[in-house]
C-alpha cells in the first residue's frame, strides 16, 4: 500500500479527493441545511450537455461543463425564487435534458466516442496536474466566500425571512450559493464524476450534521469525514483493484448506515 | 407620537381580497393582541407593517416613517413554523441573527456579543447560550427567538403566534416575560389562544378581512382569567371566558 503513494497518479488522486472533500464539505453542508440535494443533482447531471456540446464544437470539456452548469444553475435559482411549488418537477426535466443533450451531442461529434461511464464515476486515479490547480482554485475561492461571509450565509439559511428584515441580500446569496455548487460540480466532474459529486454533498453532511451543534463545525466534520471516506475507497479499491469512483461511494453509503443505526441505537 | 399608524389599508393576492379597509393605531405603550380566524388575514397584516408585502391601497406609518425606512423600529418574532428544527446552530448564534447589521461581510463583534448575551439574560435562557437550538423545548426556543428580537434594539415587538403548540404552562412564561418587556416597548402579538391573551393585552383588535377592536377587559375580569389560568392543568375552557367577557363586535350584537 505504502509502495502506491510513490506513483504520481496516485499522488494526484489523493490530492484530487482531499480538494473534493473540503470543496463538497464546505458546499454541501449547506446544500444539506437548505434542502438543495436534488437542485445540486440536477445542476450535476445536466452539465453533461456541456460536456457534449463542448466536445461537438471542439471546445474544452470543463469549459463547456463550468458554462452549463453555471446557466442551470441560473434558471434554477430563478425559478426556485419565483415559485417553490413545482420546482422539483423543473429540475427533473432539466436534469433528463442535459443529460439526453450530452449524449445526443457525443453521438454526432463524427470519430471520437467518449464513455458516458467515465463521467458517471469519473476517474480519479488519472487526474492531470492541471485539473488540480483548477480544483485547488475553485477550493480557494469557495473558502473566501464562504468564510468571509459566512453569517449572511448562516441567516439565509436558517430563516430568511429574517434574515431580509436585518438588511441580508438573500436574493444575491441565492443566486451566490447556487453558481457555486455548479462551480463545485464542474471542479469535481471530471475528477470523480457525477454520482461521487451527489455522494459526497450529500452523505458527509447529512452525518455531520447530527453530532454537529454549529453550521462551522458541520463543515469541519463533513470535510473530515469526506477525507476518510476518499482515502478508505482508494485503498480498496488499489487492493482489489475495482472502480475508484464505485469504491469511495460503497464506502460513503456504508458510513451512511452505519451512523443511521448507531444514531438510532443512541436514540 | 404613534408607533404604528394604519390608514384605510387594503390588500388582496391573487384578487381575493385579503384585507379591506383596516385603521389600526398603536402607541409604543401598548399591548395589542391580534385574533380572529384561521386565514382571516392576521399574519398578512404584521408582514404589511413590517414591510415584508406591500399594500395596494392605504397608508401605514412606523413612528412617522414608511414601513422600509422604519423597519429597524420594529423588531419581529415569526412564527416557529416557519423554523428548520433539525438545523446545526446554537442558541447563540440564532441571538446573533438579531444584531445583523445590513453588513454581509466579517464576523460578529465582541460588543454584538455581549448585546445577544444580555438578550439572552433577558429571556432567563443565559445558561443554554451554547446549547443546539433543536435540543430546547417549543417554549425555551421561542423565549430564545424573543431575545433574538430584543438585540434588535426596536421600540416595538411584533409576534406571530408566539404560543402556538406549547404547552399551557410554557405559555404563560412566555406571555409574563412579554408583559415584562410591555414596560419597556410596545407589543403586538398574534395568537389563537384567545383565553391567555385576553389576560394580558390592554387593546384587543378581531381582524377577518376587516378589523374591529374590541375593550380591553377591565382589571377584574383580567384577575379571573389569570386565576382560572393558573389553576388550569393543561386544559381550559373558553366557556368561562365568554361570561366573563361582553363583546361589542357587531357581528355579534344581538346575540348575546
Amino acid at each position: 500500500m505504502i509502495e502506491a503513494l510513490s506513483y504520481g497518479f496516485m499522488q494526484n488522486a489523493l490530492i484530487a479527493g482531499l480538494l473534493v472533500s473540503i470543496i463538497c464539505g464546505i458546499i454541501g453542508s449547506l446544500v444539506v441545511v437548505n434542502r438543495m440535494v436534488f437542485i445540486a443533482g440536477g445542476i450535476a447531471h445536466g452539465a453533461y450537455g456541456g460536456i457534449g456540446a463542448a466536445f461537438f464544437l471542439g471546445l474544452s470539456p470543463l469549459f463547456g461543463a463550468t458554462i452549463f452548469a453555471l446557466l442551470l444553475g441560473l434558471i434554477i435559482a430563478f425559478l426556485t425564487l419565483k415559485d417553490r411549488g413545482r420546482i422539483d418537477s423543473v429540475i427533473g426535466t432539466l436534469w433528463a435534458f442535459g443529460m439526453a443533450l450530452g449524449i445526443i451531442l457525443t453521438d454526432l461529434t463524427p470519430g471520437y466516442n467518449v464513455d458516458l461511464m467515465s463521467y458517471l464515476f469519473g476517474s480519479i486515479l488519472s487526474v492531470p496536474s492541471g485539473d488540480l490547480w483548477i480544483m485547488g482554485a475553485i477550493a480557494g475561492l469557495i473558502i473566501v466566500l464562504i468564510g468571509g461571509g459566512f453569517r449572511s450565509f448562516q441567516a439565509m439559511s436558517f430563516d430568511p425571512e429574517f434574515a431580509a428584515l436585518r438588511g441580508v441580500h438573500v436574493k444575491i446569496l441565492h443566486y451566490t450559493l447556487i453558481a457555486l455548487i455548479a462551480l463545485c460540480v464542474v471542479a469535481t466532474i471530471r475528477v470523480v464524476g457525477l454520482v461521487l459529486v451527489i455522494a459526497l454533498l450529500s452523505i458527509p453532511p447529512y452525518i455531520a450534521e447530527r453530532i454537529s451543534a454549529r453550521l462551522s463545525h458541520m463543515m469541519f466534520l463533513s470535510t473530515i469525514i469526506g477525507m476518510f471516506f476518499v482515502l478508505c475507497g482508494l485503498s480498496i479499491a488499489y487492493m482489489y483493484d475495482i472502480t475508484s469512483g464505485a469504491a469511495i461511494i460503497m464506502v460513503a453509503s456504508v458510513g451512511f448506515f452505519a451512523s443511521q443505526v448507531f444514531t438510532r441505537e443512541r436514540n | 407620537m404613534n408607533a404604528i399608524h394604519v390608514n384605510n389599508l387594503n390588500f388582496a393576492y391573487h384578487r381575493e381580497t385579503i384585507l379591506e379597509s383596516i385603521s389600526l393605531t398603536v402607541t409604543p405603550k401598548d399591548f395589542l393582541s391580534i385574533i380572529g380566524p384561521n386565514g382571516g388575514g392576521k399574519s398578512t397584516l404584521i408582514k404589511l407593517i413590517l414591510g415584508l408585502l406591500i399594500p395596494q391601497s392605504g397608508t401605514i406609518e412606523i413612528f412617522g416613517k414608511n414601513p422600509k425606512e422604519g423597519a429597524n423600529l420594529l423588531s419581529y418574532v415569526p412564527q416557529n413554523t416557519h423554523t428548520n428544527s433539525d438545523f446545526p446552530i446554537t442558541v447563540l448564534e440564532v441571538v446573533l441573527m438579531g444584531c445583523l447589521d445590513g453588513r454581509c461581510w466579517g464576523r460578529y463583534s465582541f460588543k454584538q456579543r455581549q448585546k445577544a448575551h444580555e438578550a439572552l439574560k433577558q429571556v432567563g435562557m443565559s445558561e443554554y447560550a451554547n446549547a443546539k437550538l433543536s435540543r430546547l423545548s417549543g417554549g425555551q426556543r421561542q423565549r430564545v427567538f424573543i431575545a433574538r428580537a430584543l438585540c434588535m434594539e426596536a421600540k416595538m415587538l411584533l409576534l406571530d403566534e408566539p404560543t402556538a403548540s406549547i404547552d399551557i404552562d410554557g405559555q404563560r412564561q412566555i406571555f409574563e416575560l412579554l408583559q415584562s418587556l410591555n414596560s419597556k416597548m410596545g407589543i403586538i402579538v398574534v395568537s389563537h389562544d384567545i383565553n391567555v391573551v385576553l389576560g394580558y393585552a390592554n387593546k384587543i383588535a378581531h381582524i377577518n378581512r376587516r378589523l374591529y377592536m374590541h375593550d380591553a377587559p377591565s382589571a377584574a375580569t383580567k384577575d379571573a382569567i389569570l386565576t382560572t389560568l393558573n389553576n388550569a392543568q393543561g386544559h381550559l375552557c373558553p366557556v368561562e371566558l365568554i361570561h366573563a367577557q361582553t363583546c361589542n363586535h357587531p357581528d355579534h350584537q344581538g346575540k348575546s
